[in-house]
């Protein structure tokens, strides 16, 4: 499976993303940028979702993706499972019942089936999204900041909980938090001035563990790059 | 609903004190407790007649909440479908329906059939262009899930835009059944044998005042009743 996107994105006639070369690698690719630098923009391309910008190039990645938003994006008027299943009815394919348990078990949903979303806490809610995308099986997977409506205990939990159940695919994650892009990404890109630029990723296993003051040190640095005027 | 019962019972009073003190003839306007006795004395007579009224609602309202209902999805499936009805939607709104009866009667004759096209057609604007606009009204998040999943427009519509859409969908129907038994009383007054529209066209000829107020007090009943039992069906289903 090859997930490439190259060429120039335009907004209107202004150039959103230059000299744009991407191929992703099996593993976390975390794009990080200041808000409407085009990092949204990017990852809608590559999962061929409709932008207001326009690619000049070429974009190959494969016909099943998985996605996950910043808002949950669950369906009020279905159960938990229901939800769970949503994708699966828009592929018109079937989601066996206990594969469907297994997965509610794999994100600590368990037993909670049959309630409505609204009886889900934000975090919760934002795990049974996560469990939608594994149900969908996809080889590459696009999460568009999904964790930042989360408060800080909660999006550390999904931050370990995602890395570990999304281990082995192709996964690119859109964020503005340094510190996020740092834990989970085994390559980080930092989107600036319309480019690319490439940045270290740090030492040992994924996700870097919270209390490594290398996390804190690189994420301070990483910070005032992106803050420089 | 104690609540509620005081300011109807206030109004009876002020029209009950209007006609003691004789500010207006009794056969412009019947004391209420007048009325009300007719209504007791009359009740096999108007009773019949409001049977049919509701019967021609009923049907008129099953014809053009399903009609409203598929064209709103009709033309959500097929936007060449909407270019072609959505205007003439528009423009049936834009002529009053009532204007409409006398043509109906024509073709369809005395019974039941122009009434209850008569509220089909009442009922089938408000049903459909909210529907349809609750259908268009998708978030565009949400629409994503759609476009990941490759969806035929089928399945989006069933699972995601249908959805979305009941709560103005469910606004058009209140609107609707608000209008049903005012085109059936209408359909009546065109040309009927039966109905309170036309117990009421009787009465008036015949100097029953009490008689006709007594009709349009069932009607009103009727009306309360129908928004009563949509909002308690709606509620139930959680719109």
């Amino acid at each position: 499976m090859t997930v490439a996107i190259t060429g120039q994105v335009w907004l209107g006639d202004r150039p959103l993303l230059r000299q744009l070369d991407l191929q992703l690698r099996p593993g976390w690719t975390c794009l990080l940028g200041a808000s409407g630098a085009g990092k949204s923009t990017l990852l809608r391309l590559l999962a061929g979702l409709p932008v207001a910008a326009r690619l000049e190039g070429a974009r190959q990645a494969p016909d099943r993706i998985g996605w996950m938003a910043q808002a949950d994006l669950l369906q009020p008027r279905l159960s938990v499972l229901g939800n769970l299943r949503l994708m699966a009815r828009l592929r018109g394919e079937p989601l066996p019942r206990p594969r469907a348990e297994a997965l509610l078990e794999a994100v600590g949903l368990a037993g909670r089936g049959t309630d409505r979303p609204e009886a889900l806490s934000g975090g919760e809610r934002q795990r049974l999204a996560l469990a939608r995308v594994l149900a969908d099986d996809a080889a590459l997977v696009a999460l568009d900041e999904p964790f930042s409506a989360l408060d800080a205990p909660t999006r550390a939990a999904m931050q370990d909980l995602a890395a570990a159940c999304l281990a082995g695919k192709t996964v690119v994650m859109v964020t503005h938090d340094p510190t996020e892009a740092l834990r989970l990404g085994d390559r980080v890109l930092l989107l600036q001035d319309a480019l690319l630029h490439e940045l270290p990723p740090l030492p040992g296993p994924r996700p870097v563990p919270l209390a490594d003051p290398g996390l804190a040190q690189a994420a301070a640095g990483l910070l005032a790059r992106m803050r420089r005027p | 609903m104690s609540a509620r019962i005081w300011p109807v019972l206030a109004i009876f009073a002020l029209w009950q004190a209007v006609c003691a003190a004789a500010l207006v003839p009794a056969f412009v306007l019947p004391p209420p407790l007048r009325v009300f006795e007719t209504l007791w004395q009359e009740r096999g007579l108007i009773g019949q007649h409001a049977l049919t009224t509701l019967a021609e609602t009923g049907a008129g309202l099953a014809l053009g909440i399903g009609l409203g209902i598929t064209l709103a999805l009709a033309m959500s499936l097929a936007p060449r479908l909407q270019r072609l009805i959505g205007p003439v939607l528009a423009g049936a709104q834009a002529l009053p329906v009532f204007v409409l009866a006398p043509v109906l009667v024509l073709w369809l004759g005395y019974g039941l059939g122009p009434k209850v096209a008569m509220v089909a057609l009442l009922v089938v604007f408000p049903v459909a262009s909210g529907l349809h606009d609750g259908l268009c009204a998708t978030p565009a998040p949400v629409l994503d899930l759609a476009r990941i999943a490759r969806a035929s427009r089928l399945r989006t519509l069933l699972w995601l835009r249908l959805p979305h859409a009941l709560p103005q969908g469910a606004a058009g129907l209140r609107i609707a059944v608000t209008y049903a038994p005012t085109g059936a009383v209408i359909g009546e007054w065109v040309g009927a044998s039966q109905g309170l529209g036309y117990l009421m066209l009787m009465a008036n000829a015949r100097m029953r005042i009490d008689l006709m107020f007594a009709a349009l007090l069932v009607i009103l009943a009727l009306t309360l009743l129908l928004n009563r039992l949509t909002d308690r069906a709606l509620a139930r289903a959680g719109l």
